[in-house]
């Protein structure tokens, strides 16, 4: 296996809504920057790979549109995944590997302010038994954190305090959407949306862009001082139907880690794609994380929610920390689908 | 360097206009199945899964491929979704070479997917999009131009797009798999009526609902048959869409990922060195024009190997030896049909449509508007 290295990031900052942008529009800055951070052109890409859904903006096809906020030309190698900018990270990791190129430009976009995103995730559900009940995703995320208090896993204050937690961390972060002192006893007078979730305990709907450059090894030393070394990188699915899971649990991002290697020593801080704040919760039970590790610094999910490019900036949120000295080694979680179905994790390190 | 990759396993669903009996779980599962029984493997045997669809309109479920993880016995595995426009069959079957290739995996499920029958495609493909001309008439409208444009430019043959009709309708003929089964002659083609001149109904493809699946092993596993199909080279090519100095009759992109692809399988001279190839030829006059895209034949010619006879089975350079997408189109497997009769042929299971001796064959898909890419070639020797 090769080494491969983040060796830059780049978003635009998480707001309610980037006004007046296609999608080529939104690309452009992102990934000019992440490349522009490391003096490369979209001439020195060897592979580039992009995270998107058609369902934000409603039409089929929309990532064509996204090629032209690159300079593809000549033409470029190219790939595209109907998922989290993650996974295109992962496509990126898996395309380094062949061993003929060395550079990867990865991006990816999500203008959730186009449409009512919780109405639209209903559409990942089985479409002949389950989307005809409405189960959008508040409300399928409210049976997980009701699941999780029936087992006697977790209480509402634990939610505020999580929240709290988020978006005191994401103060010092100017990408993130919301983020102050919250109180958790205010939180907790809140009405309830879908019981047992109150409005502070789902995420923002958010829209952003993100790009992530990386390298292999000498490439990677060349560009940076200190490249986020990608030690271990794996996703996993679950089952689709709520009930063959036990929604209390993530056996998926637990085999994930573990086939990261994330037991071969200690993270110092974790970047957990967990939108709403149970979530949290069950995937820090799941992959072990205890109070010593830092849980999304930047304030994560809780504090800026754009579909598609919420986990890739889960990937370079932890890079950064690395890329900057202030962390050795880091955690980068993605999740997909309905009430964390599908898990992808990586492990980075410093030198 | 990269580790040999070999397919091992092919299945695939008849394809037909509705597949009513099958549900979309049923549809890739069907494909699935055969695959494996082909490969002498059951799912626990899986790896991974890497799943590829056009875009998730069509069926009205977005990203199925979480919905359809059950009905591929994906939990506990890793299942990844490509979607790369109408290139995506291709380029999945790429992406899951890549993990054989790279290490990361030793045996790997890939598959493709498309129930038309959910929806209409053609009008899914022409939504009004902000501050652009709206493509009101599907894929033909945006591609006749540039098929007039060729035949201005070779000065080619009127009847060559009713030709290519023919004989890939002939070629249908020989494969069960197929959804059209058509016994044209050339004047009942030329009969049929003009909707985007140059392309004739009977130039067209059809609306399919279908799945393909091929299981992809390493080295040490394609030992599991006697005959593997060696995965020799793969590339991928984008261009953008709003750029002058594009030539969309003969894209750039086509033409770069073609010498990718040659140069990593060795390949100097393709109409040597390649016996056959599947090539996604969706509206008659591509195949002229991608003969001449992927060096098949010199600029001009294309339309000549075409009249000549020479892209029969049988002839000189059989294309589309299954009846090609003029025969099944499940948009979103419509690329990795492609690659998977390209395997077919150098395993030499490719039954009644089977072209002699086959060792090497070129799998080639394309999508957008002739803008996105994805090619491989595969050999009967290591």
């Amino acid at each position: 296996m090769r080494d491969v290295a983040i060796v830059s990031f780049s978003q635009l900052p998480s707001v309610k809504a980037i006004d007046a942008t296609d999608e080529a529009e939104l690309v452009q800055p992102v990934t000019a920057n992440a490349m522009k951070q490391v003096g490369l052109t979209q001439d020195d890409i060897g592979f580039t790979c992009s995270g998107s859904t058609d369902y934000l903006p409603g039409r089929p096809f929309s990532f064509v549109a996204a090629v032209d906020g690159l300079k593809a030309w000549p033409p470029i190698r190219e790939s595209h995944v109907e998922m989290d900018g993650a996974f295109a990270l992962y496509e990126a990791w898996v395309r380094l590997m062949h061993g003929d190129i060395d550079t990867a430009l990865v991006f990816s976009f999500g203008k959730s302010s186009l449409g009512s995103v919780p109405d639209i995730l209903n559409l990942q559900n089985d479409p002949y038994y389950v989307q005809p009940l409405g189960l959008d995703s508040i409300s399928a995320a409210a049976l997980q954190a009701q699941a999780m208090i029936d087992a006697g896993r977790a209480t509402e204050r634990d939610f505020a305090e999580i929240v709290a937690r988020s978006r005191k961390n994401a103060i010092d972060n100017p990408n993130a959407h919301i983020k102050g002192d919250f109180s958790v006893d205010e939180m907790l007078e809140e009405p309830y949306i879908s019981s047992p979730l109150r409005k502070s305990f789902c995420p923002p709907v958010s829209d952003s862009a993100a790009a992530i450059v990386l390298a292999v090894g000498d490439r990677a030393k060349e560009l940076v001082k200190r490249p986020a070394w990608i030690r271990g990188i794996d996703h996993r699915t679950e089952p689709h139907a709520l009930g063959q899971r036990d929604l209390t649990t993530s056996p998926s991002s637990k085999l994930a880690a573990e086939k990261a290697g994330l037991v071969q020593g200690k993270v110092d801080l974790a970047e957990l794609h967990a939108p709403f704040a149970h979530q949290e919760l069950i995937l820090r039970e799941a992959m072990g994380l205890g109070d010593e590790v830092s849980i999304n610094p930047s304030g994560g999910a809780l504090a800026a929610n754009s579909l598609m490019t919420a986990g890739l900036i889960r990937f370079g949120e932890a890079a950064s920390r690395i890329l900057s000295g202030d962390a050795t080694r880091a955690l980068a979680h993605t999740s997909n689908g309905v009430c964390l179905q599908h898990n992808l994790v990586a492990i980075l390190e410093g030198e | 360097m990269a580790e040999p990759c070999a397919v091992i396993g092919i299945g695939q669903t008849k394809h037909r206009e509705s597949r009513r009996d099958l549900s979309i779980p049923g549809l890739v599962r069907d494909a699935a199945l055969r695959a494996l029984q082909d490969a002498d493997m059951t799912w626990k045997d899986i790896d991974s899964i890497v799943i590829g669809t056009a875009p998730d309109m069509f069926e009205g479920v977005m990203m199925p491929e979480l919905w359809l993880s059950d009905a591929l016995g994906a939990a506990g595995k890793p299942m990844f979704r490509v979607h790369t426009a109408g290139s995506v069959g291709g380029s999945t079957a790429v992406v899951a070479a890549h993990l054989i290739q790279g290490g990361v995996h030793e045996k790997v499920l890939t598959l493709a997917f498309e129930k038309q029958s959910e929806s209409n495609a053609m009008w899914a493909l022409s939504p009004a999009i902000p501050f652009q001309p709206q493509l009101v008439a599907g894929a033909g409208g945006y591609f006749a131009p540039l098929m007039r444009s060729y035949i201005r430019r070779a000065d080619a043959h009127p009847d060559t797009g009713c030709m290519v009709a023919v004989k890939d309708r002939q070629h249908g003929l020989l494969n069960p798999n197929a959804h059209l089964h058509l016994d044209q002659t050339f004047e009942q083609v030329k009969a049929s009526p003009m909707l985007w001149d140059p392309i004739r109904y009977s130039e067209t493809c059809p609306s399919s609902d279908g799945a393909v699946a091929m299981v992809l092993v390493s080295e040490k596993h394609a030992g599991r048959v006697k005959n593997p199909a060696w995965v020799k080279g793969t590339s991928v090519r984008t261009e953008r869409t709003f750029f002058a100095g594009r030539d969309q009759v003969n894209p750039a992109a086509g033409k770069l990922c073609a010498k990718d692809v040659y140069d990593e399988a060795g390949i100097r001279n393709p109409l040597k060195e390649i016996d056959c190839a599947e090539v996604y030829v969706p509206f008659s006059w591509f195949e002229p024009m991608w003969l001449e895209n992927l060096g098949f034949a010199e600029q001009g010619e294309g339309w000549k190997m075409t009249m000549e006879g020479n892209t029969k089975i049988g002839g000189e350079m059989p294309w589309n030896m299954s009846g090609g997408v003029m025969c099944t189109n499940p948009i979103g497997a419509s690329g990795m049909l492609r690659f998977a009769e390209a395997a077919r042929q150098v395993r030499g299971t490719a039954e009644r449509h089977q072209v002699d001796g086959a060792k090497v064959a070129l799998g080639h898909a394309y999508g957008g508007g002739s803008q996105f890419f994805a090619m491989w070639i595969v050999s009967s020797e290591r």
